[in-house]
């Protein structure tokens, strides 16, 4: 029988809340840069202009249908090669899981777009609006209400998603949590401890999600 | 001389208008002029391109090719059917209200904002300039008390009136109605056809696309009736409506119990 013992995890409290600190840090640039990407895509994928909606298309596509795993590695060991820049390992967690993050983020962004209705679309028109004015001050407003509780979800994985950059030995909560393993020979308990960071920190976010789906089914 | 031909320049243009949706041919051949001041219904089965040709007036939809001007701004389509930068179809816009069967009011804007939209955002009107204009048409159409409101707070003759507002804010030569009338409970017709029948005698250039015969009647100087993308017929409202010359027109009428009549004069 495999004696539990916890007491030895909070000797590496402050490691582990390093790294949680890095999680939440990533996990912020990652969503903030992700939604840019994704407005950006999505726009273009609606754009008039045939080769601007394919390149956004070749994005959304190509970041959705490989591995995140596999696009880390990529952005860490294969860019630099080609392209002769040097990437730091944080950076090239933030760029892999921006661009990863923003091609969910964009389909989710023009799913809300399309789907406000046509005759919005067209009383902007009618009132002598630019396309731009019409996308800021009468379609986006309202999509974005219905975007909220998706974007959300997207987030919550990315926040989990961010675990994958201790593999480039940056210091998050999962890489500081495996050191900690390493040093105590406690696997277990780390393990255990660190599911339940992650979960103490994403389960009130689901709750959030679940409030503005419910409000946003009776308001629409 | 030039005032004198200025004044008797028709408002509004139609020539030779055509516009096809693929294999459809929508409007085929459209000529219409609308008088300054002048109000025009356009009346016909539904399908017959009524809400094709009101788009193609202030180019929601581009037009295949014929001429369209409203007062001082004129596109020539030729056969191109392409469609003026964003910046001249805007503008040309501006010009132009238009008024839509299902209001699309903007909902996540109170009623005195969506009134305000225009002007703040089209015409880059100051605030302090907009609210008061705003609300000097809200009084207009009856609904100054409820500035505050959002519009799923209103029946549908307020929202319809809202959008009435919401259009006059742009100052715009002409009216556009398509339909303005035909989502209403019937309880609530009277109350919007009130406000177009005011604007009509202050002097708006309206065209009015409607299946109530006896406003078309009362308020219109010309009817035209359309069927299948042509004007079938088209004179002064109560010759057409009462005397059609067309078997067609004839036939389109009698669907309506002529509601016509109870109008005095
Ligand atoms: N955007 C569109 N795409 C394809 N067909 C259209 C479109 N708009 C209208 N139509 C077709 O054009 C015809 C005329 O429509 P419309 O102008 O709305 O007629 P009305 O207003 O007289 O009922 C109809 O057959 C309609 O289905
Ligand atoms: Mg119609």
């Amino acid at each position: 029988m495999y004696q539990w013992d916890f007491g030895l995890v909070w000797t590496y409290r402050w490691l582990l809340l390093d790294g949680f600190a890095v999680t939440v840090g990533f996990t912020v640039a990652i969503v903030v840069l992700g939604l840019v990407a994704g407005l950006l895509a999505a726009l273009g994928k609606l754009s008039p202009l045939r080769p601007v909606a394919w390149l956004a298309s070749a994005y959304i596509e190509v970041f959705r249908c490989t591995p995140l795993l596999v696009q880390l590695v990529w952005f860490y060991y294969a860019l630099p090669i080609l392209s002769g820049i040097e990437m730091s390992a944080i950076s090239a967690g933030i760029l892999a899981l921006s661009l990863y993050g923003g091609s969910f983020y964009a389909e989710i962004i023009r799913g809300g777009i399309v789907s406000i209705d046509k005759g919005q679309t067209e009383a902007g028109e009618a009132l002598g609006m630019l396309p731009s004015q019409v996308m800021r001050r009468v379609v986006l407003p309202q999509a974005l209400k219905r975007m909220v509780p998706p974007l959300m979800n997207q987030s919550i994985i990315q926040f989990k998603n961010t675990s994958l950059v201790s593999v480039l030995a940056v210091p998050d909560l999962l890489y500081q949590g495996q050191v900690a393993a390493h040093d105590s020979y406690r696997p277990l308990e780390l393990y255990t401890v660190i599911a339940i960071i992650y979960f103490l920190a994403l389960f009130p976010l689901t709750l959030l999600v679940k409030r503005g789906e419910t409000r946003l089914a009776v308001t629409d | 001389m030039a005032i004198e031909s200025t004044m008797t320049e028709p408002k509004i243009e139609v020539a030779a208008l055509r516009k096809r949706f693929g294999d459809l041919e929508v409007l085929k051949d459209i000529n219409l002029t609308v008088e300054a001041g002048g109000v025009v219904a356009l009346i016909g089965p539904s399908g017959s391109g009524k809400s094709t040709l009101l788009r193609c007036m202030n180019l929601l939809v581009a037009p295949d090719g014929g001429r369209v001007r409203v007062g001082a701004d004129s596109f020539d389509f030729g056969n191109s059917g392409q469609l003026p930068p964003a910046k001249t179809l805007a503008r040309f816009r501006a010009n132009t209200g238009m008024v839509f069967q299902h209001f699309n009011l903007f909902p996540h804007m109170s009623v005195l904002a969506n009134v305000m939209e225009g002007p703040l955002t089209v015409r880059r009107m100051p605030k302090a300039q907009a609210e008061p204009l705003a609300r000097s048409l809200l009084v207009k159409v009856g609904l100054a008390d409820k500035a505050d409101a959002y519009p799923n707070k209103l029946s549908g003759g307020q929202k319809q009136r809202v959008a009435i507002a919401r259009a006059l804010a742009m100052e715009p030569e002409v009216m556009l109605f398509d339909e303005a009338t035909s989502a209403l409970d019937p309880e609530l017709v009277g109350e919007v056809l009130q406000v177009m029948r005011a604007l009509a005698a202050e002097g708006m250039t309206m065209v009015i696309v409607t299946h109530e015969i006896a406003f078309a009647r009362e308020v219109a100087d010309r009817v035209v009736f359309m069927r299948d993308g042509v004007v079938v017929e088209e004179g002064p409202a109560r010759a057409v409506i009462d005397t059609p010359r067309e078997e067609a027109t004839r036939a389109f009428l009698s669907h309506f119990h002529r509601r016509g009549e109870a109008v005095p004069g």
